[in-house]
C-alpha cells in the first residue's frame, strides 16, 4: 500500500505495524500526529493497543517501564522538552534492562520556545544506555521503527531504542511512504519475547539496592550490550531488506564514497541535503562522498575508521553543539581516527532551531574547507548578527562599560 | 476477622534490612495477609526501597519492580494496562492486583502528579502510603506530611506549617474507595485491604506509620504511638466509598461518644520530635493550638454523629 503522509503519521504506522500493545504517550509539539493517529487507529479497531494518555512525559516513561516489564511490547512517542523531562527514567528503562521503541521529534529546546529542529534533546540524551538510531526520510521511519523492536528485543541487546527524526522537516511534511503487509512484517519481527518479566510464577525482585561491589558490573554488561547492538543493527537491516525490501544502511549510509578523497559526515535530514553538496563538490573537481550516521548509539567506529581515516579531509556537520567544547559529533569523529590518521577535520555547526541549512551552505564550508581557509575547529557560518541582535550586544556592552567589567 | 485468623503465608520473608520497630515493614506484613500471592508490586523510592533488602537478597516473595520517585501512579498505569492486555491474551486466569507502595514523601510531594493523574484516569490499582511524616530514608527532613510543630532536620525549631490532608485530595478526584489505616489496628487494615482488593478501578490506603528513628521514641513503642495517635485524634481512621466516608475503629468509637478524646498532649510528650514543646520550658501556646484543632473536628463530628442519630430516630419512630 502506498501513502502519502507525514513522518508523524508514518510514525504510528510503524508502532502499528510491529503490533506494539501498549502506548503511554503525552502530547507535545511536533509530535502529537503520532499519538493522535494512534488513538484514530485503536479507535476504529484497525490497532488492538491499550493507550495510557498520562499526564506527563515522564509518567509516559514509567508507564512504559511498567507495561515492558510485564512482557508486553511498549511503544512512546515524544520531543524535545518531553524528553528532558523523562530523562531520570530514560536511565532507568535502560538500567533495568527493557525492550522498548520509542520515537523523538527532534525540536530546539527553550528558551526561547522553538518548535522547529535541532539534534540538542536527543544528544543531551546520548550516555542514557538508549540505542539512538536517527532518519533521513519518511520510509526510513517506517522501516526504523519496525527494525528497532527486533533489535531492542534481541536476547543479545535487551535495551531500550529511540528512533530519532527531524521536527518539521520529517515530522510534518508530506512524502510518499510504501506500507508493507503486515503478514511480510510478521515474518520479520517475531512477537515479543522478553529475558525476564514481573512474573507471578517466578517472583523476582527488580532494581533493588545494588553495593558498590556490583553495581559496576551491571554497568559493564550494559556497555557490552550496546557493543553486542552493532552486529544486530547491521543484520536487522539486513533481514529487513531481504524480507520487507527496503535499506536505508545499517550503522551507517555512505553516499558516492567510491574514490572519495574528502567526506562529509551528518545526520538525520541535513543527510539528504549534504547529498546534493557531494555531487556540487563532485561536479567541481573535489572528489568527495558523504556519511550519514544512522546510528549514534552505538556509535559506528570500525565503519567511520575505515572509511574516513585514509582521506585528506573531513567535514562534521552538527545540528547540536556541546558548550564550553564544540560540535558533539565532531568530538566523536576526531576520536574515532586518532592516532590512525593524518586527515584534517573540519565542523560546522548549523541548523539550530530549523534554520534552514542549504546545500550551498554545505558546499560552501566544504570547498572553504579542502582550500584551506576553514579553521580546524567547530566554526558557525550561519550565524550573523542581524540589527536587533545588535542592539542588545550594543546595550550588553555598554553596562559592562558602566559597571567596570574588564 | 479476628488477628489469629490472619492467613499464615508470609509474602514478606523474614531478615529483612528494616530497623527495628519499623513500622513500613510490618505495614506491608499486614498489607500482604489481605492481598495474597497474586500480587505485582511496584515499590516506589522510600525505606521500603533499601529495608526489602540489597540485590541479590529480597524479603519481597512477589514479582517486585522498584521505581523512581515521582513515579506510583505511572508505573502503576503501564503494569495495569499490561496485565489487561494478558488477560485478554488468556495469559491470566485473572488480573492480579497491582499494588504501588509509597513513602509520604513519595505520595504527598513529589510523587503526587503521577498519583492524582493515575487516579484521574481511574486506573485499576490500589496506591498505599505508608506515612511516617517526613523523608525518613534520607535522614528525616520535612515533607508535606509532616505535622504541625514537629522537629526535623530542616524544621530545627519546629515546622510552622499544617499538613496536607492528601486522603481528601484522593476523595476530590472521585475515586471508588479510600481508607486510612493504623498499625495498631491491623484487623481494620486487614480489612480495608481485603475490601479494596475486590474493588475496581484507583483505591487508596494511606497508613500512618510512627518512625522510631525519625520520631525519637524507643522502637519497642511503634504500636503504642500508633494507638496514641488515633485516640488523641492526630491520626483519623475512616473509609470512604460511593461518595460516603465512615469513620471506623478507635476513630469511630470516639466520634461516637465510647471512649472519650484524649489530650494531644500524651501523643506529643512520647517522641523527641516534640521534645521542643516541653524543654527547656513548656509551650503552652503550641500545645493549645494543636489541642484546640483537634477539639474543634472532634466536636464538629460529634456533633454531626448526633444529628444523623436523631435524624434516625424521628424517621424510625411510629407514627401518631
Amino acid at each position: 500500500m502506498r501513502l502519502v503522509e507525514t513522518g508523524n503519521h508514518v510514525a504510528a504506522w510503524g508502532a502499528r505495524m510491529a503490533r506494539a500493545e501498549v502506548v503511554s504517550a503525552y502530547p507535545i509539539t511536533p509530535q502529537t500526529q503520532v499519538i493522535e493517529e494512534i488513538s484514530r487507529f485503536i479507535d476504529e479497531g484497525e490497532m488492538d493497543c491499550e493507550y495510557i494518555p498520562v499526564e506527563s512525559e515522564h509518567s509516559a516513561m514509567a508507564a512504559m517501564i511498567g507495561s515492558a516489564a510485564m512482557g508486553v511490547r511498549s511503544f512512546s512517542a515524544t520531543s524535545a522538552h518531553g524528553l528532558l523531562y523523562m530523562h531520570e527514567l530514560l536511565h532507568w528503562a535502560a538500567g533495568i534492562r527493557l525492550p522498548m521503541v520509542m520515537v523523538n521529534v527532534n525540536r530546539a529546546l527553550g528558551p526561547g520556545w522553538n518548535i522547529w529542529c535541532d539534534h540538542q534533546d536527543t544528544i543531551a540524551a546520548r550516555d542514557t544506555g538508549w540505542i539512538q538510531l536517527y532518519c533521513a526520510s519518511h520510509q526510513e521511519i517506517l522501516d526504523t521503527t519496525i527494525q528497532a523492536y527486533r533489535i531492542s528485543e534481541d536476547l543479545k541487546v535487551i535495551l531500550p531504542v529511540m528512533v530519532c527524526y527531524d521536527a518539521i522537516f520529517l515530522s510534518h511534511n508530506y512524502m510518499q511512504v510504501e506500507i508493507p503487509d503486515q503478514e511480510v512484517v510478521d515474518r520479520f519481527l517475531p512477537p515479543f519475547r522478553s529475558l525476564w518479566k514481573l512474573d507471578l510464577d517466578y517472583p523476582f525482585t527488580h532494581g533493588s539496592v545494588i553495593y558498590p561491589d556490583d553495581y559496576e558490573e551491571v554497568r559493564y554488561s550494559m556497555f557490552q550490550a550496546l557493543d553486542n547492538s552493532r552486529k544486530v543493527i547491521r543484520t536487522a537491516a539486513e533481514e529487513y531488506r531481504d524480507i520487507v525490501g527496503n535499506y536505508h544502511g545499517d550503522l551507517i549510509e555512505t553516499y558516492r564514497m567510491e574514490g572519495a578523497e574528502s567526506a562529509l559526515v551528518a545526520m538525520g535530514s541535513i543527510a539528504s541535503e549534504a547529498k546534493m553538496a557531494v555531487d556540487m563538490l563532485r561536479d567541481a573537481g573535489y572528489p568527495c562522498g558523504l556519511v550519514r550516521v544512522r546510528s549514534y548509539r552505538p556509535f559506528p567506529i570500525e565503519e567511520l575508521r575505515t572509511l574516513l581515516a585514509p582521506l585528506r579531509a573531513v567535514l562534521v556537520i552538527d545540528r547540536g553543539v556541546s558548550f564550553g567544547m564544540e560540535g558533539p559529533m565532531y568530538s566523536e569523529v576526531k576520536a574515532v581516527i586518532y592516532g590512525r590518521s593524518d586527515a584534517e577535520v573540519y565542523d560546522i555547526v548549523t541548523g539550530l532551531g530549523g534554520r534552514d541549512v542549504t546545500y550551498e551552505l554545505i558546499f560552501d564550508n566544504a570547498e572553504a574547507a579542502l582550500k584551506g581557509k576553514l579553521e580546524q575547529k567547530t566554526s558557525w557560518p550561519a550565524v550573523s548578527l542581524n540589527e536587533h541582535h545588535r542592539i542588545s550586544k550594543k546595550g550588553l556592552e555598554e553596562y559592562w562599560k558602566k559597571e567596570g567589567v574588564k | 476477622m479476628r488477628l489469629r485468623d490472619f492467613p499464615e503465608d508470609e509474602v514478606f520473608l523474614q531478615g529483612s534490612a528494616a530497623c527495628q520497630g519499623c513500622p513500613g515493614s510490618a505495614a506491608i506484613r499486614v498489607a500482604f495477609k489481605a492481598l495474597g500471592r497474586n500480587t505485582i508490586l511496584a515499590v516506589i523510592a522510600s525505606c521500603t526501597s533499601v529495608f526489602q533488602s540489597p540485590f541479590p537478597l529480597s524479603a519481597l516473595d512477589v514479582p517486585t519492580i522498584n521505581m523512581a520517585f515521582a513515579t506510583g501512579g505511572a508505573v502503576a498505569s503501564g503494569i495495569t494496562a499490561a496485565a489487561d492486555r494478558l488477560v485478554a491474551q488468556g495469559v491470566f486466569d485473572e488480573k492480579p492486583t497491582i499494588l504501588a507502595w509509597a513513602g509520604d514523601g513519595g505520595t504527598y510531594d513529589i510523587g503526587i502528579q503521577a498519583l492524582s493523574g493515575a487516579a484521574e484516569r481511574n486506573t485499576d490499582f490500589i496506591y498505599v502510603c505508608y506515612n511516617n511524616e517526613a523523608y525518613s530514608n534520607t535522614g528525616t527532613q520535612r515533607s508535606g506530611a509532616t505535622p504541625y510543630a514537629a522537629w526535623t532536620t530542616n524544621t530545627t525549631k519546629g515546622k510552622e506549617e499544617w499538613r496536607k490532608d492528601i486522603a481528601q485530595i484522593m476523595i476530590a478526584h472521585g475515586v471508588p474507595y479510600v481508607a486510612t489505616a493504623s498499625l495498631a489496628y491491623p484487623t481494620d487494615m486487614f480489612r480495608k485491604f481485603a475490601k479494596a482488593k475486590e474493588i475496581r478501578g484507583t483505591r487508596y490506603i494511606e497508613i500512618q506509620a510512627p518512625c522510631p528513628p525519625g520520631w525519637k521514641f524507643p522502637s519497642s513503642y511503634t504500636i503504642k504511638i500508633a494507638r496514641m495517635a488515633v485516640q488523641t485524634g492526630m491520626w483519623m481512621l475512616y473509609e470512604y466509598e460511593e461518595g460516603k466516608t465512615t469513620y471506623t475503629a478507635g476513630t469511630k468509637r470516639i466520634i461516637q461518644g465510647q471512649s472519650k478524646l484524649k489530650p494531644v498532649e500524651e501523643y506529643l510528650k512520647e517522641q523527641g520530635r516534640f521534645r521542643h514543646l516541653f524543654y527547656p520550658e513548656r509551650d503552652e501556646e503550641t500545645i493549645k493550638e494543636i489541642q484546640d484543632r483537634m477539639t474543634h473536628i472532634f466536636e464538629n463530628l460529634q456533633f454531626t454523629h448526633k444529628m444523623k442519630e436523631h435524624i434516625m430516630e424521628i424517621e424510625l419512630a411510629p407514627p401518631h
